[in-house]
């Protein structure tokens, strides 16, 4: 069993085929940015792409992810690359307080900008619904989300 | 038992210590402006016996051995690569690790840009390293500036050495210091290895800038760790990785107090990856190590699907039986019989039988979790004697002394990391986890470990904000003054009561305050803004059922109540200040001129030193039928709307608006998701609503807008702004319910009334 994630093909035979993707990226991957919340596909902290398509990672089995292309918050911007426009907004508008939810925040963002550029509030507050900002840095993340459609388009 | 007299502070104080406790089982805010004794300060800040520092150390002069680092104090390194600040206290989500580090660099003169933050190790010289009660901004205010001005005072001597000048002549301005008259300047990083030789000057001789030459206090700046945030860096207690790291859980009794009869070890064992299983007795005490079943496994899923393999008989004799439906028939019982009487002020019996014109009400609120989104977890490794930890804690130090007496060692051998953490409200100034943490990893010396709770653990043994109940009574004169106040309420042994230092002490003639304790087994711990959190609720709510009752304007009414202005109970909150908060934020959100079909309600919260009031602006819908709740009472269904909350906050000088800004925003948020479905309930000692599917946080559709604005009158020290922006959104809320449709609510969480919000 192959996947794919940031652009790298990763050998994970031997592997439960029925490991959630969260823990391949976190344990085995060493990809930490995607985090652990309730293991239910309630509160989005483990979103990351799947193509172009965002996932709960902590209920997705690692079998199901086939030739499909994993993209996680270390994906957007490697470490010597600036930052996406997303995530430069994301600074700017300082969005963060604990800071934890906020890599399935990016994601589940990132998904709805490459769907759609120019979104409305209730665009946002849709596809964001799954996640769960336990701090309530809503207002921030819906501005940054507009900020980054504004610099991408 | 040693029962204290917080009389005069005015101050709840969630529960008072037992002289023997080491772990911090209770945490109140800080006595910002009162002097304390050591002792009552050591009692009220949850230290005695901690052996932590009562203030910050003397600014400790660090040497390098070379010459060319100039630190002439702990938190600040300069050399010639660069300008380096150590913030001292966990980062919790609160901000501080930029808004000390801000203190550092105005008062050094730096430009922010040229500054890297470092987050402290736990290092007495550091002062009190925790976070919590809001104090770390109150705290660190005097010390960082100081730290900061000496730094730059030496410069400038340093400079002024170089130069053969008066330092009387210098100036200095980004990182820079400057001789105008000879247009000769100089950076701080070429100056460092000169200013390492400089002596450190007392602190008398230490002025601090005048506000007005701020150029970072008050601005808006980005959090620190920003970038790493969003590159999804491993900032977090559970992102460390260690070379050879193997994953444990630990299963504890679901009732508080159940022991480990048997477990099938054997069969678990044998389950793929799982590499050791144990059974636990635990420290005896309930807020370190509680009985259990250890499991460590090579991945985390290995051990979360061993952990739903495991089956253990428990003994549950001496477990929890807490149930919420008994203890509800219990409470609405004891609530109508007299308690013990804590406040008795004037003559309420006659305020009551001359005054006509009453209200009352029995108010109620379930309990609440904290449920930060990081789940528990600490990392340990145990090895040749001695323990390492990773750990995402509001409190290291106190942490460290249970830690390493349930691992078999003395304190001084235990080496902990302060990590970043995901949330705290409270939860993690209780180190449960790390202790847990600790004894497993002593099981399998040489291996490190990293202990994860998932997030039924972290509901199920949470130590929650407790329920309570409280039956009102008041009274209003001719003219609807409120004469008469009476609460008769009923909370759990163990948890908070209402302090006599309580709203509305000092502002009605006629108070009484009646308490009774109910026994209860599962833990109780401070949540966000403890015992304010709840009380402005009730507290609040009533005011405004008082100024109904007396056919006036709440807002007039709660001005009237503050009265005067002068300070109350020492130290304690300020009635002109108050009012000005409650004048600002009716002004800015339109009280006096209503939008068409919106209702609008107010309320002014005191706690944590800071003077809130909010005004919430909703809709409620029409009447939709009936739902049943949670107490299997059938109920109207309504559905609720809060287009908008308007702050005005005094929390003296704001330090990064960002940061201050986002606090409010987010506990506005927090207290309108808290009010409208939050609810833990137990059954047979067991916890009902054990992850997000049950309990139901607010989600961005619901967000409301908030209008934020402070209030610096010049006079007063920064306190802090992680908790008192949270009391005074409930009462707002329930306000604004009553304003638009004329339906009180008095339970928390108000779906328990049938609403829901859109």
């Amino acid at each position: 069993m192959k996947v794919s994630v940031n652009n790298t093909t990763h050998d994970l035979t031997g592997m439960d085929p029925s490991t959630p993707l969260l823990w391949v990226l976190r344990d085995h991957l060493n990809l930490v940015g995607t985090k652990f919340g309730c293991g239910i596909s309630q509160c989005g902290a483990c979103t990351v792409l799947i193509d172009d398509t965002a996932v709960k990672s902590c209920i997705y089995p690692i079998s199901a992810v086939g030739d499909k292309d994993v993209t996680t918050i270390e994906g957007l911007a490697s470490d010597d690359e600036e930052l996406t426009p997303l995530q430069r907004a994301w600074v700017d508008v300082d969005v963060a307080q604990c800071g934890y939810c906020q890599a399935g925040q990016i994601m589940a963002a990132e998904a709805l900008l490459r769907e759609n550029s120019n979104p409305t509030d209730a665009d946002i507050d849709t596809v964001l619904a799954g996640n769960l900002c336990r701090c309530g840095t809503y207002l921030r993340v819906r501005e940054a989300v507009k900020v980054a459609a504004k610099h991408r388009s | 038992m040693t029962t204290l007299d917080y009389s005069d502070i005015g101050k709840v104080i969630p529960r008072v210590l037992r002289e023997d406790e080491t772990t911090p089982t209770a945490f109140t805010e800080p006595p910002p402006l009162v002097k304390l004794d050591r002792r009552q300060f050591l009692k009220l800040t949850g230290l005695v016996g901690g052996g932590l520092m009562l203030s910050f150390a003397p600014l400790r002069k660090v040497r390098a051995q070379d010459g060319t680092v100039f630190s002439p104090n702990v938190f600040v390194k300069i050399d010639a690569e660069g300008i380096l600040l150590y913030a001292p206290n966990p980062e919790i989500g609160q901000g501080v690790k930029t808004s000390l580090p801000m203190m550092l660099a105005e008062e050094l003169d730096v430009a922010w840009e040229d500054v890297r933050v470092v987050q402290a190790p736990i290092d007495s010289a550091f002062g009190r390293q925790f976070a919590g009660g809001s104090m770390s901004t109150l705290m660190s205010w005097e010390p960082l500036r100081a730290a900061g001005a000496t730094a730059r005072h030496m410069l400038l001597e340093a400079a002024a050495q170089k130069w053969q000048v008066s330092a009387d002549t210098l100036s200095t301005q980004n990182s820079m210091i400057k001789h105008t008259s000879s247009a000769r300047e100089i950076s701080y990083r070429e100056l460092a290895a000169d200013a390492a030789k400089i002596a450190v000057p007392p602190r008398e001789s230490i002025k601090f800038k005048d506000p007005k030459q701020y150029r970072l206090i008050g601005k808006r700046i980005t959090g620190v760790d920003n970038d790493a945030i969003v590159r999804g860096k491993p900032l977090f207690g559970i992102d460390q990785i260690l070379p050879g790291l193997r994953y444990a859980v630990y299963q504890k009794c679901p009732a508080i107090g159940g022991t480990v009869k048997s477990a099938n070890l054997n069969e678990i064992k044998q389950m793929p990856g799982v590499l050791q299983a144990g059974v636990l007795a635990g420290t005896g005490n309930a807020m370190e190590v509680l009985p259990g079943v250890f499991i460590i496994a090579e991945s985390t899923w290995a051990a979360f699907q061993a952990k739903r393999a495991l089956q253990v008989e428990w003994d549950e004799n001496n477990a929890s039986k807490d149930s919420w439906s008994e203890t509800v028939t219990q409470a609405k019982k004891l609530v109508e019989q007299a308690g013990n009487r804590t406040v008795d002020i004037g003559d309420v019996d006659t305020a009551f039988a001359a005054n006509e014109k009453q209200a009352e009400g029995l108010y109620k609120y379930f309990f609440v979790s904290h449920a930060p989104l990081e789940p528990q977890n600490c990392t340990a490794l145990f090895k040749d004697g001695e323990l390492e930890l990773w750990a995402p804690t509001q409190t290291p130090g106190w942490g460290m002394g249970p830690a390493a007496s349930a691992a078999g060692i003395d304190r001084a051998k235990v080496k902990l990391n302060q990590l970043r953490c995901g949330g705290g409200f409270g939860r993690r100034l209780y180190n449960d986890f790390m202790c847990e943490a600790a004894v497993i990893a002593a099981s399998v010396p040489g291996t490190p470990i990293k202990l994860q709770w998932t997030r039924e653990d972290d509901i199920s043994y949470d130590l929650f904000r407790g329920g309570g109940f409280h039956k009102l009574r008041g009274c209003v004169d001719e003219q609807g003054k409120i004469v008469g106040w009476h609460n008769r309420h009923a909370t759990f042994t163990g948890d908070q009561g209402i302090g006599s230092g309580q709203f509305p002490m000092g502002m009605v003639d006629n108070l009484r305050v009646e308490h009774t304790g109910m026994d209860w087994k599962h833990r109780f711990g401070a949540w966000r803004a403890p015992g304010s959190n709840v009380f402005g609720f009730v507290l609040m709510s009533f005011v405004h059922e008082l100024a109904h009752a007396g056919g006036r304007d709440h807002r007039d009414v709660l001005l009237e109540v503050l009265g005067e202005e002068r300070q109350l109970h020492r130290g304690g909150m300020h009635t002109g200040r108050a009012a000005a908060c409650v004048k600002l934020a009716t002004e800015k959100a339109g009280w006096t001129n209503k939008k068409e079909g919106r209702g609008l309600g107010v309320a002014f919260y005191y706690s944590h030193a800071g003077h809130i009031a909010e005004v919430a602006e909703v809709s409620v819908g029409d009447v939709e039928g009936t739902v049943t709740n949670r107490q299997g009472e059938s109920v109207q269904k309504r559905s609720l709307k809060v287009h908008k909350v308007t702050v005005a906050a005094d929390v003296g000088p704001i330090i990064n608006l960002s940061g201050a800004e986002n606090q409010v925003q987010g506990s506005v948020v927090d207290g309108l998701s808290t009010m409208m479905d939050l609810a833990i309930t137990f059954e047979n000692g067991r916890v009902q609503e054990t992850n997000f599917d049950k309990y139901r946080m607010l989600r961005m559709a619901e967000t409301p807008e908030v209008d934020v604005h402070f209030i610096d009158t010049g006079e007063h020290s920064p306190t802090g702004l992680g908790e008192p922006a949270f009391p005074p959104l409930a009462p707002a809320v329930g306000n604004a319910i009553f304003d638009a449709c004329g339906y009180r609510v008095r339970t928390l969480p108000i779906s328990e009334e049938g609403f829901y919000l859109v």
